[in-house]
């Protein structure tokens, strides 16, 4: 709370800044700290009748020798919490507010809202096998993830053509950032874009860990097992590896941008059985968001957890330093490649499973130097 | 001639709805119930056999009594009903090994179903989406019902390579609810305030208790031999349940439910199991495909239909009648 001035002792002069020890902007209680009543100057000419209040002394220090048009302004804005502000007012207040938020026809967005919250609160949805809460992602974490995607890493996609507009496909793409937020990105692109749900596969660790297993599965996540890629490909769904896993976001910074070993292939063999294309995709932009320099790999096995990142903000600015790093991303997702050329029995060739994977791998590894070499700077 | 068919199990509600549903079937001749304790509700038609399936008497009354079918629906999952977990385990196990053992010698027994649970999974973070009868469970169970079910399993399995003659039926259930079943999961969402795991949204498959007799029935007169997962179409993750439900629900950490379950359990307040913990962290869901297909069983109910049934018997005029029985 700013302190108080008063120039003279005698002049009384009307108080410019602070509110004089009574409750100022955001002190949030009615009475005045002890030390905001310490530094209020006692009033000289305290007028009894215009302060019947218990604490005469200390509540009103608005010096009575201003103007009389000053003293009737403070007299309505002391009156003003007890007889309020009309009812009518308020109603129009809330009524432009609808207004403001929600557009036009705020009435039935505002109806619609109502509706969407009702029906969570009394469980009305539909999950599908995999717990995927359709309505629960649209409304909230694609709405959530938007403005950081448009605003926060201006997301440039490429290649939108390539993503069938039906039926199974895998995508494969890099990982990297320390924390899965690649991830997040592209199934929001895919969303926006291609208008179809991005069905990511992720770690066991994901669900494992309380708070982001729940989210996981509600945004149609599931475990990166066979048996799962497999039934969600044979069941038309866009699904999304990223096979660089762990060793690909927890990776150093010094290593940005070359793609780690690509799994054991689990991916291409599921691909390979359910006939589904491969689409690449290269991701650029990511890598920089928390520049990984450091890892307590002792606290990291305490806590069952791969790597405990040291970025050059992370733990030294705490909260803060868990704020993105504001770089420009480039998505491009490249040609499909087709696999329902093969048999479904060459799945178990673990020769032709590692060549695909490879052919897979290439091709992001080539399209990140590209996209590298193409863009001005990180930040740009 | 129509079918002699053996329940044992009868002592229990489920058991003995079965045994009554069986007489009434057109093709089954004769239902007799076999179980320690004398059943508490009407019979019907079914002749009741006083025996203790874990001696071998069981295999006397399959002899006299000519039995072809014989349906085990006696691999209880609530230790409190049979008075401690080494009853229950013994009654489990044994029992089943005895009832497999008197099958084995008789040379009329040409069906068996068993009544397993899709709890032999099991629940993990490692846990596939949907369980198909192929796979097993992530991390052998090491205590509990899960335990008791998973070897009971293995004898069944046993038993139908020694017998290859004989039809063996194995229906995992998923998670029976209805207005009558009493198990843990069905107490445990009559609780006054349900505790949940904080941070954790299990996903959750129901089977209602009239599709679980029908498909008892199905398997008994139909003898399609193989394992089978029994579960409504759908899924439904907890917190859902809990709204539908209507009560009050509390998450806390997954440890504090531990032990809160643990007291609940010493205070006999509720069968709260260390193996339930898991399925409301981790959850699980099942395959159904060869139900299907191959058994050619259709439940009536889905998941969020046998939850609503469950449900309406939960209102409060309803509750009185039902209870904590």
């Amino acid at each position: 709370m700013p302190e108080p001035r008063h120039s003279g002792e005698e002049d009384a002069v009307v108080i410019p800044i602070g509110t004089g020890g009574r409750p100022g902007r955001g002190s949030g209680s009615a009475r005045p700290s002890a030390a905001a009543r310490n530094l209020a100057p006692t009033p000289r000419k305290s007028s009894a009748g215009r302060q019947p209040g218990p604490r005469p002394a200390t509540t009103d220090v608005r010096p009575s020798a201003s103007a009389p048009e000053d003293a009737g302004r403070a007299e309505a804005a002391d009156a003003a919490p007890t007889t309020g502000i009309p009812v009518g007012d308020w109603l129009s207040a809330a009524q432009e507010a609808a207004h403001e938020v929600f557009g036009d026809d705020w009435e039935r967005r505002l109806a619609e809202l109502m509706a969407f919250v009702r029906r969570r609160l009394e469980g009305d949805y539909e999950v599908d096998d995999y717990g995927f809460d359709r309505e629960l992602t649209e409304r909230f974490f694609m709405a959530a993830l938007r403005p950081i995607a448009e605003k926060w890493f201006r997301l440039e996609v490429r290649g939108l053509e390539n993503i069938p507009a039906e039926g199974g496909a895998l995508v494969v793409s890099n990982h990297s950032g320390t924390v899965p937020l690649d991830g997040l990105m592209t199934m929001l692109t895919v969303h926006d874009h291609a208008h179809r749900f991005l069905r990511p596969l992720g770690a066991d660790l994901v669900f494992r860990l309380p708070f982001v297993s729940s989210l996981a599965r509600k945004s149609g996540a599931t475990l990166a097992c066979v048996e799962d890629a497999e039934r969600m490909l044979c069941g038309g769904d866009l699904v999304g590896v990223w096979p660089e896993g762990f060793k690909g976001i927890g990776k150093p910074f010094s290593e940005r941008y070359k793609l780690q070993r690509f799994g054991r292939g689990g991916f291409v063999s599921a691909a390979l059985r359910t006939g589904v294309p491969i689409i690449p995709l290269s991701v650029v932009g990511a890598e920089e968001i928390y520049p990984l320099v450091g890892n307590v790999p002792s606290l990291a096995r305490l806590l069952g957890v791969p790597y405990i990142p040291i970025t050059p903000f992370f733990p030294w600015l705490g909260p803060l330093g868990m704020v993105p790093l504001p770089s420009k991303w480039i998505m491009e997702f490249g040609e499909p490649i087709r696999t329902d050329s093969y048999d479904p029995a060459e799945a178990d060739d673990p020769m032709l499973v590692f060549n695909v994977t490879d052919q897979v791998r290439e091709t992001i590894q080539h399209t990140l130097f590209d996209l590298l070499r193409e863009r001005d700077g990180v930040f740009s | 001639m129509g079918r002699v068919v053996l329940v044992t199990g009868i002592s229990r509600d489920m058991g003995r709805r079965f045994a009554r549903a069986a007489a009434g079937d057109p093709s089954v001749d004769r239902v007799i119930g076999v179980d320690v304790v004398p059943p508490r509700g009407d019979l019907g038609d079914v002749s009741f056999v006083r025996a203790d399936i874990r001696n071998p008497v069981i295999a006397k009354v399959l002899a006299k009594e000519d039995v072809d079918t014989v349906v085990h629906m006696s691999v209880i999952a609530t230790p409190g009903s049979a008075g401690g977990r080494g009853t229950m385990k013994e009654l489990n196990v044994i029992g089943s090994m005895q009832l497999l053992a008197a099958c084995q010698k008789s040379a009329t027994v040409e069906r068996v179903v068993v009544k397993s649970t899709t709890t032999v999974y099991g629940s993990s973070p490692r846990d596939p989406a949907m369980f198909t009868e192929d796979m097993g469970p992530k991390r052998l169970p090491s205590s509990g019902y899960a335990k008791d079910v998973y070897e009971v399993e293995g004898y069944v399995r046993g038993f139908a390579r020694r017998r290859p003659d004989v039809a063996v039926t194995m229906l995992r259930a998923a998670n029976v609810v209805g207005p009558h079943v009493s198990s843990p999961l069905t107490n445990y969402f009559r609780l006054p305030v349900v505790p949940r795991v904080l941070g954790f949204d299990p996903r959750m498959q129901f089977l209602h208790e009239d599709d679980l007799l029908r498909v008892l029935r199905h398997a008994a007169t139909s003898g399609v031999p193989g394992t089978f997962n029994v579960a409504g179409d759908g899924l439904m993750t907890l917190s859902q349940a809990v709204r539908r439900l209507g009560r009050p629900s509390v998450a806390m950490p997954r440890m504090a439910v531990g032990r809160l379950g643990a007291t609940m359990r010493q205070a006999r307040f509720s069968d709260f199991s260390p193996e339930q913990l898991g399925f409301l962290t981790y959850g699980r869901g099942v395959d159904t495909t060869r139900m299907r297909t191959v058994l050619g069983f259709e439940p009536e109910y889905t998941t969020a239909e046998a939850f609503a049934d469950f449900c309406r018997a939960m209102s409060p005029a309803a509750r009185e009648g039902a209870g904590r029985a």
